[in-house]
């Protein structure tokens, strides 16, 4: 039982690392938050040279061949530089979905070019009014000669802005499909998320789509892929969650008031405490769900990662809270990088689903023990 | 934890999972799955089991009837134990004075009580706290003094559990008043039955007399109950509560009452419905099983790291104690809740009045173990001590 890195992995967390601390530093993260595109195309061009961009795709479409772990890894030291590169719609959401569910001339079409760094895609899932619903949504697709158009509108749609490809979810005569559409095809309202990271809503009108794979009722796929990407998610947020503390004991240690280093005030260092027990729980339900993946029951396997997203979920919040407290003004500025990690940390808690539907779906599905 | 556990660990498991449910008597078990309290005669009827197929005190030497196990085997018996609602060896003997005299004693105190606190022929309990030394231990003032061939012991302890039933006290008294306060303090074992020896119970907010005041006058023992050196018993008294990092979490008592409670649950109606598919019911017993598998994935990462750095401070034990005990506590209140007005009355039986229905399960001790169990944040370093303990590692004051 040894549940420390690889040294497979400790090389590739070191390989990032060792990028995204030359690259990532405060300032330059912020000028690229206000450039117009939002993040930098010349670190994508790096992070497919280090095969990032094709990390878990099989070795056939020019990916790594890596899995669950692997990912984990880089989503975590992702989350520690708060990465602004669309890695999490193109790569985790995009590159699983098609090698999920894609026929093998989708994924040649598709995989290469994105392990290349030459294609970025985006999952539109959500609608407006259908909450955390994958099934209770109003884009319909319809058949049209040896293809398929899509009308409706999709919203919150992470790396929406510059996407190539969007893969969007529709009603089918049979259930929930996926399809491939053309960014060019559709209507983007392109925005900054809350965590500054970009995206968009999406409105489709007739457009034209490819059916990704052959099952028009893709929701087993759609379901899988979550729970991937829920796995992926907690990672990064351990990466957040491990640098607000960081930050949080390095003032506490240095701001000096009346006349002393106020880490030594007992209210101050409980609190604190109370963010590491926070911290580790929530990392102990991280490992589990990445370890949980590679389980054969697709039910057990969800149940955990949903577990863990909660665990994650409750962690990350009152690690943001109480980072933001106790640096007391500082940490309410856009200046100082405290508050950035709060807001992806809120950002993650509120992707394909939050604290209370989670509870809900785990307690629906038989609880953990018992 | 199966995801965890590789193929030998999971046989091990399944192998002490069996053992457990064969082997101790049903009516022990049903006991401890009905929250009722053991007798004496259960404890020492399943610890002399364990013992005679050596599994009472397997982190002892092997000598002394130890098994050659790993930190992780041995926390898998200890859970498996308790899911199985078998009382553990007592820990007073099994986790405290036996591993003390197994590594300090003399040649001579191992012959006289390794057998005997193996087999629970010797009842010991824990002489430590004082009315002034509770978190603050070593500032404790019970003292002995050598008179030639004897020590002469005044003073007084507290909060020794089940003193009423035991036979031997292990206890920390000062032997240097002049030393720094860790320094004149030394580890002794006295007999119930020696003259100057009083026990007065103390009644707990839950009704009952689990702990004591023991009051020493004049308590005249020979010296060779002294264990180890004079004044090192501060030391001995770290090795003993430093022994056992992953138990505090108590993750098999944690899931063995939520097993209860969603059996109750299940059989109390609320609004017509069963209260287990009440929402908001339902959401909080999710909420304590994910940071109870949360628990149990830190405990496994503090034998993993226990494994790989041996005797590494680790201040995730720290947290295995803080957010067990409270999580522990948590089981309680949802169990009370679930109740409801059937927790009220205090009952000393769980048999109904004539012609009065059938009392459903957990009437008699869900209100009583709610208000006991406030003691798990308290006692073992208390949530302060854990959140003072994990503060100085990561401010590094």
């Amino acid at each position: 039982m040894d549940f420390d890195p690889t040294d497979e992995q400790r090389m590739l967390a070191e390989t990032v690392n060792s990028l995204l601390d030359k690259r990532y530093d405060p300032s330059s993260r912020l000028a690229l938050l206000d450039s117009e595109l939002g993040w930098s195309r010349e670190l994508w061009q790096q992070y497919a040279q280090l095969g990032l961009l094709g990390l878990t795709f099989d070795e056939q479409y020019d990916g790594a061949g890596m899995g669950a772990a692997e990912l984990a890894t880089v989503m975590e030291s992702f989350g520690r530089s708060l990465v602004l590169e669309p890695f999490f719609p193109t790569v985790v959401l995009g590159g699983t979905l098609v090698s999920e569910a894609g026929t093998p001339e989708q994924k040649a079409a598709i995989l290469p070019k994105v392990a290349a760094g030459e294609l970025l895609l985006a999952f539109a899932c959500s609608e407006r009014g259908s909450r955390w619903s994958q099934t209770d949504i109003g884009t319909t697709a319809t058949r049209a000669g040896d293809g398929w158009t899509i009308s409706g509108q999709k919203i919150a749609v992470a790396g929406a802005d510059s996407a190539d490809t969007l893969i969007v979810s529709a009603v089918t005569p049979d259930g929930i499909g996926l399809f491939l559409v053309d960014a060019a095809a559709v209507t983007i309202a392109s925005y900054a998320m809350q965590d500054g990271q970009r995206g968009g809503d999406v409105l489709l009108a007739d457009a034209p789509a490819e059916l990704l794979g052959t099952d028009t009722d893709a929701i087993d796929h759609i379901r899988a892929v979550i729970d991937v990407a829920t796995a992926a998610l907690c990672a990064e947020a351990i990466g957040v969650c491990e640098r607000m503390l960081a930050m949080t004991v390095d003032y506490l240690k240095t701001r000096v008031q009346f006349g002393r280093p106020i880490s030594v005030f007992q209210a101050l260092q409980f609190r604190a405490a109370d963010m590491y027990v926070a911290l580790e729980q929530a990392r102990s339900m991280a490992l589990l769900a990445g370890l949980s993946l590679a389980g054969d029951d697709p039910a057990a396997r969800r149940q955990m990662v949903r577990a863990a997203k909660i665990q994650v979920d409750l962690s990350s919040r009152q690690i943001g809270q109480e980072a933001i407290q106790l640096h007391g003004g500082i940490g309410m500025t856009m200046e100082y990088p405290v508050g950035h990690y709060f807001k992806r940390s809120a950002v993650i808690a509120k992707t394909f689903a939050d604290t209370n539907e989670l509870i809900e779906l785990v307690g629906a599905e038989g609880g953990l023990i018992g | 934890m199966d995801i965890a556990l590789g193929k030998e660990d999971l046989a091990f498991a399944e192998r002490m999972r069996s053992f457990f449910r064969s082997e101790i008597p049903a009516q022990i078990r049903l006991k401890g799955e009905r929250g009722e309290h053991w007798s004496r005669e259960d404890y020492v009827a399943a610890q002399q089991i364990l013992n005679a197929n050596g599994l009472a005190v397997p982190h002892w030497p092997v000598a002394w009837g130890g098994q050659e196990w790993s930190a992780l085997q041995r926390h898998i018996w200890a859970e498996e134990m308790a899911l199985a609602h078998v009382p553990a060896p007592l820990a007073f003997n099994a986790a405290m004075v036996g591993p003390v005299i197994a590594t300090f004693g003399s040649e001579e105190l191992k012959q006289r009580f390794l057998p005997p606190t193996a087999n629970l022929d010797i009842w010991w309990c824990q002489g430590f706290s004082e009315p002034n030394a509770g978190s603050d231990l070593a500032s404790l003032t019970t003292r002995a003094v050598r008179d030639g061939d004897s020590y002469v012991i005044n003073g007084q302890k507290t909060w020794t559990t089940l003193a009423q039933w035991a036979d031997w006290i292990f206890c920390l008294v000062r032997t240097d008043p002049e030393a720094k306060k860790q320094l004149g303090i030394s580890f002794v074992l006295i007999d119930m039955k020696t003259p100057g020896v009083t026990v007065r119970p103390i009644r707990l907010i839950d009704g009952g007399y689990e702990v004591n005041e023991v009051f020493f006058d004049d308590v005249r023992i020979p010296a060779d109950q002294l264990v180890g050196e004079e004044n090192k018993g501060w030391d001995y008294a770290k090795f003993l509560l430093g022994n056992e990092r992953t138990g505090v979490a108590g993750t098999g008592i944690i899931k063995s009452r939520i097993t209860r409670l969603r059996k109750v649950a299940a059989q109390t109606s609320s609004h017509g419905k069963p209260l287990l598919e009440d929402p908001l019911f339902l959401a909080r017993l999710t909420r304590l099983e994910v940071e109870t598998t949360a628990l149990t994935m830190s405990v496994m990462r503090v034998l993993a790291n226990e494994a790989k750095h041996p005797g590494r401070p680790d201040p995730l034990s720290s947290v295995l104690k803080l957010r067990g005990s409270e999580l522990q506590q948590e089981a309680t209140e949802l169990l009370m809740e679930a109740l409801g007005p059937d927790a009220l009355a205090y009952r000393e039986s769980a048999a109904a009045a004539d012609g009065f229905t059938a009392l459903p399960d957990g009437a008699v001790d869900a209100m009583p173990t709610y208000f006991n169990w406030r003691k798990a944040s308290i006692y073992s370093g208390s949530s302060e001590v854990q959140r003072t303990i994990i503060a100085r590692a990561i401010l590094k004051f």
